[in-house]
């Protein structure tokens, strides 16, 4: 493993290197007949050198862009395994995960939950995968970027005959005048080409950028795959959730109890109330509940000032305020809060009347209402009537054993327990009520208690955020989408003009577009004495 | 002679500073990937752990009589096991005999027994200490701040601070009357 | 209001017959013998017809915007017929630049198809739910679809190549895989066929089943081969099902969307014999003859030359653009919703192809197929992913 003497001009090439990097003299001698291998300019890439430690080793390895693509097909493969059932953010909150896809999909559910399938792209070895084609990307692009590099700044306008003989666009003309190459290079120039000269000898170029292209697209999605690495990084990304009741202020997590979000209104409206929704008429009809239009939380944000414990009261100071639309966040403090999700209609307070059980009319002998988020245990009238409230369930459900309990804390399904003291009497009357079921203590109640009216409110659910990665994350994503339209866009054209022996020899290179180059060319020629260059691809193929 | 040696010096120096970048890049390169990897394992345990100063609060205490506060500051130098429950919560409801029976004797030896509920209203937890009869101090975090503080999210959660106010264990899930006792006895005052 | 609906659909059907004629027209200029360079009348004639049909399709765009309020790329019709008109446009684009008829031969049909398919869904105005009221949502939509209209067109040219390449005067794996995506394409006629005759003899009857245990009902346009599992036929004098669908199938109405891959998959069938039948050949061996003036180092190019210009308007639309609006709908840019994975597939995919060709120097036939089996991923994203895998994507 030496170097590779040039044996037209001396010049010592490094080991790898298939065209002299002094004079362009095609180095590999057993492939005469076949065009050159135009990649990376015949320059060595850095890997093919030397593989001795174990460094060198690990470094070749990732060099490789047959390894790369291994790895990008292995994470394409792994990505499709991961949507043959949901992942686990997909499946119902309320449920175990393991039981979830042993029930709804039997067997092969099972072997996804236990294989870590059900959360594939946050799972160690997925991780690692994309880490290791970001590794690779790195390597790859230092080690092939700075050869070329060096190969396109220092190149030599006057290349080997034999180099201009192997490639693809190619044709020596016996008989010229100066004044016919003259002619050729200015309609060269208008082309907009860069003319190299040396000894006569002509090097024309453009679009020499594009060949950044892929260096520049790689190391945008290097800065991509850091801006999600700096996610873990502490304070730089809070992601989380709250539910705000109408009326209420809360306090907003993630913020270190810095926050508080006061919920004035939610606002709701579905489609088909409008004039202008009746053009949806018609697949309004066919749908069996309302499509939402439009939801919105009138909100006031306040941060807290007090320097006190945690639980004493917080002195609020208003910082933000206003709607809360769903794609329009309300930003504070580095933090954003978006409208997520709603429940309509949950209980706020709840009025009952007692009347005589016998009274067909129900007259109502006293009115009282329970404030389901902070009820009074006691409720005493003037007429003597004493109403205690025993119990109250929110949520209520009867568990299996048959108990009445609360499975939340909020009043979607309220229940309670009401203790009727008539005037003078120690022993109450119980009455059990909830939607839909008011049964009697004993059976032999004089008096019963009826739901009279009832006041709900709106629930907003917000999705506190806070992501101070985004902007490595879009300046990757940026300088990626630059590098591709940069390389894919424009290609790298060059043109050779060897005079020698009186004949002229010309060819011509384009890393890509090669029938974009053949029409320019043909342009460049008008006007000219020149033929069109040969493809040698076809000729050779042809015969 | 003199210029193959040269030579060879020259080599031997480029090959010298390969070898410095290329391990300093793959350095660099698989630290962040061991970085990456250890976070996304540690991912699920932002929240307070062993080991951790317990954040103050201050609560009210429930069925202290008359309504009075309870600041986990001022029990420095007691042994504080931190309950968070709540009513609607099936687990709590059955550890809670356990921590009502071991109470008294644990007062004794110097420590507290905090239940602080995360429930919305007052009154079923009223009603729940009633029935259970508990002695022990109930707070009523309303505002869900002192929840929010200590990153709680499955209940029941327990921590259980020493004397200084560090918090020794912390138990996700239902305790037994049995790894109850052996955790208190850790945060008895020496 | 109402007549601006009617104008747009009119404008479609319009649009739908342009594009048949430029499709004969294209074919004539392959009977013409002359020089492939020569611009002909013919040749001019052809293009400038696609060229009228696209506006009349624009016309249909534009009308059907003004009508719903919002760009018509948002339900399930609007979006594919939307892919279809993009498919035009990238051939018009690469018709440009390398003037090849026969291209145009084979992306109208295609695009023909395309709408065809669309026209199977429903056609109503439908309304957008909130967090669909993003102009981030127009734009991610119509870039992705020119994106992969783009890519589509690196499929035509492949397949061809594919076509006048392979050999056929044997049996090999590569005819048969070629068989095989000639089949599929009788099977889209066959669904736009089976559809379509069922839809005017105003077959339905519906089904009452469970979704995530909540009951709700499901009318059916083709007779029910698969019906819901479990199911409860509704309509009276109507044929009940005869096989349940499997219940791994997740998609909104999963069971009618599968009866009907069903029927197209067998009517496919039906098509496809009998063309063998009359052919007394494969299908690409019957192609192959007209194609000899074809020439394969352009085709290759065109197929590497669409994949250079549709891979990054396909980033910038199923990627960047889909982050940016995921970011202000749900507040994350990536969800690993079952639609995001598969456009991350895609582009692995062509990120893959790009690399092999560019620097490992797959060129031609490789190439060809590389371009075949990137349009059926997009395809499956399009079509498979909404039948079988739930999500965020409201078609769906």
């Amino acid at each position: 493993m030496n170097e590779i003497k040039c044996e037209s001009c001396g010049f010592l090439n490094s080991a790898g290197t298939s065209i002299c990097n002094k004079c362009g003299m095609p180095l590999d001698k057993e492939n005469d007949s076949k065009l050159l291998n135009m990649r990376y300019d015949g320059r060595a890439i850095r890997s093919k050198t030397k593989n001795t430690s174990i460094v060198d080793k690990i470094w070749n390895f990732f060099s490789s862009i047959k390894i790369g693509v291994t790895l990008i097909a292995i994470a394409l493969i792994a990505s499709a395994v991961g949507t043959i059932l949901p992942q686990s953010m997909y499946i119902p909150t309320n449920v175990v995960a393991e039981e979830h896809y042993r029930d709804r999909y039997g067997l092969a559910g099972q072997i996804y939950y236990q294989l870590g399938f059900h959360e594939l792209y946050s799972s160690w070895w997925y991780l690692i995968l994309i880490a290791l084609i970001g590794i690779s990307i790195f390597i790859v692009s230092l080690d092939r970027g700075i050869p070329l590099y060096k190969a396109l700044k220092n190149q030599n306008p006057k290349r080997h005959i034999h180099f201009l003989k192997r490639q693809k666009l190619f044709n020596q003309y016996d008989q010229y005048s100066q004044e016919d190459l003259d002619k050729l290079v200015t309609n060269i120039k208008k082309r907009r080409y860069k003319i190299f000269e040396k000894d006569g000898h002509i090097l024309a170029e453009k679009g020499r950028f594009s060949r950044w292209g892929p260096y520049v697209n790689h190391a945008g999605l290097i800065i991509f795959l850091i801006g999600t690495l700096l996610r873990f990084v502490p304070f730089m990304y809070v992601d989380e959730f709250v539910w705000v009741r109408e009326g209420e202020t809360a306090i907003i997590p993630g913020t270190s109890q810095q926050y508080y979000v006061e919920n004035q209104e939610f606002i709701f409206e579905t489609y088909g109330n409008d004039e202008e929704d009746a053009k949806f008429s018609e697949i309004l009809s066919q749908q069996n509940s309302a499509i939402p239009k439009h939801f919105e939380t009138k909100a006031v944000i306040y941060e807290d000032v007090s320097e006190g414990v945690i639980g004493s009261e917080p002195e609020l100071e208003e910082v933000a305020s206003g709607e809360i639309i769903v794609n329009k966040p309300i930003q504070f403090g580095g933090f954003a809060l978006y409208q997520d999700s709603y429940q309509l209609n949950e209980f706020q307070s709840m009025s009952f009347k007692l009347h005589e059980t016998t009274d067909e009319n129900e007259a109502s002998i006293v009115e009282f209402t329970v404030d389901l988020t902070n009820p009074d245990s006691v409720y005493t009238f003037e007429n003597g009537f004493r109403i205690e409230l025993d119990q109250y369930y929110p949520d209520y459900i009867l568990d299996d054993d048959g108990t009445p309990r609360s499975q939340t804390n909020y009043p979607r399904n309220p229940a309670f327990v009401f203790f009727v003291y008539p005037p003078g009497e120690s022993d109450p009357e119980a009455s059990f009520l909830a939607i839909g079921q008011n049964i009697d203590g004993t059976g032999e109640n004089t008096y019963k208690l009826g739901l009279t009216n009832f006041d709900v409110r709106d629930v907003s659910g917000l999705n506190v955020t806070k992501d101070l990665t985004l902007p490595v994350i879009g300046l990757g994503a940026f300088i990626f989408m630059i590098g591709v339209i940069q390389g894919m866009y424009w290609q790298h054209r060059r043109i050779w003009i060897h005079p020698a022996q009186g004949k002229l020899f010309i060819a011509s290179h384009t890393n890509k577009n090669w029938y974009g180059m053949t029409n320019e060319f043909e342009k460049i020629i008008t006007n000219t004495k020149f033929s069109m260059l040969q493809d040698q691809e076809k000729v050779t193929k042809d015969n | 002679m003199d210029k193959i040696e040269q030579a060879n010096k020259t080599k031997k120096n480029k090959k010298r500073n390969r070898l410095i970048y290329r391990t300093s890049i793959l350095t660099v390169l698989f630290g962040a990937l061991l970085f990456a990897l250890i976070s996304n394992l540690m991912a699920d345990d932002e929240t307070l752990d062993v080991g951790d100063k317990a954040p103050d609060f201050q609560l009210t205490h429930l069925n202290g009589g008359q309504s009075e506060t309870i600041r986990l500051g001022d029990l420095k130098g007691k042994g504080v096991m931190l309950n968070f429950w709540a009513t609607y919560c099936e687990p709590c409801e059955r550890e809670m005999p356990y921590m009502e029976t071991l109470y008294p004797e644990y007062k004794q030896k110097g420590v507290e027994i905090i239940a602080v509920s995360v429930d919305a209203t007052e009154l079923v937890i009223d009603k729940f200490v009633e029935q259970y009869g508990l002695s022990f101090p109930v707070l009523h975090d309303n505002n869900s701040l002192v929840m929010d503080a200590y990153g709680i999210r499955p209940l029941p959660t327990t921590f259980f601070i020493d004397e200084n106010g560090v918090i020794v264990e912390r138990v996700m899930g239902e305790l037994t009357l049995e790894n109850l006792e052996g955790y208190l006895q850790k945060i008895e005052p020496s | 209001m109402e007549d601006l609906i009617v104008w747009s659909s009119r404008l479609l059907y319009t649009a739908f017959i342009i594009y048949l004629i430029a499709t004969v027209l294209f074919a004539a200029t392959i009977k013409d013998k002359r020089h492939e360079k020569t611009f002909s009348k013919i040749h001019i004639l052809a293009i400038s017809t696609t060229i009228l049909g696209f506006f009349a399709q624009l016309g249909y765009f534009i009308t059907r915007w003004i009508a719903s309020g919002h760009a018509p790329v948002s339900n399930m019709f609007e979006f594919v017929t939307f892919f279809g008109m993009m498919l035009v446009l990238a051939f018009i684009i690469l018709y440009f630049i390398y003037r090849i008829e026969l291209l145009g031969l084979f992306a109208l049909p295609i695009a023909l198809l395309i709408i065809g398919y669309a026209s199977m869904y429903p056609r109503d105005i439908s309304p957008l739910v909130p967090s669909l009221k993003s102009h981030w949502l127009y734009i991610h939509v119509t870039t992705v679809a020119l994106g992969e209209a783009i890519l589509a067109v690196s499929f035509v040219a492949g397949i061809i190549y594919l076509i006048r390449q392979i050999d056929q005067s044997r049996t090999s794996l590569k005819t048969i895989c070629l068989e095989i995506i000639m089949y599929s394409i009788f099977a889209t006629i066959g669904f736009v066929i089976v559809t379509t005759a069922f839809s005017i003899s105003d077959y339905s009857s519906t089904f009452e089943y469970n979704v995530e245990g909540q009951p709700s009902e499901l009318e059916y346009h083709l007779p029910p081969i698969f019906g819901p599992s479990e199911g409860q036929l509704l309509t009276e004098n109507r044929m009940d099902a005869l096989l349940p669908t499997p219940e791994w199938m997740l998609g909104a109405e999963a069971p009618r969307k599968f009866n009907t891959l069903v029927w197209s998959l067998l009517a496919g069938i039906v098509l496809y014999i009998g063309m063998r039948l009359i052919l007394r050949k494969r299908i690409a061996a019957a192609i192959q003859p007209f194609l000899r003036k074809a020439n394969p180092e352009l085709l290759d190019e065109v197929c590497y030359r669409a994949v250079a210009i549709g891979f990054p308007v396909f980033t910038l639309g199923g990627l960047i653009f889909a982050a940016i609006w995921a970011q202000e709908a749900w507040n994350r840019y990536w969800g690993w919703d079952p639609k995001e994975v598969w456009a991350l597939i895609t582009w692995f995919f062509y990120a893959i192809f790009l690399h092999l060709r560019l620097t490992v120097g797959w060129h031609g036939e490789r190439s060809a197929w590389f371009a075949v089996v990137g349009f059926a991923i997009i395809m499956f994203n399009l079509i498979v992913v909404n039948l079988v895998l739930a999500g965020l994507h409201s078609y769906a």
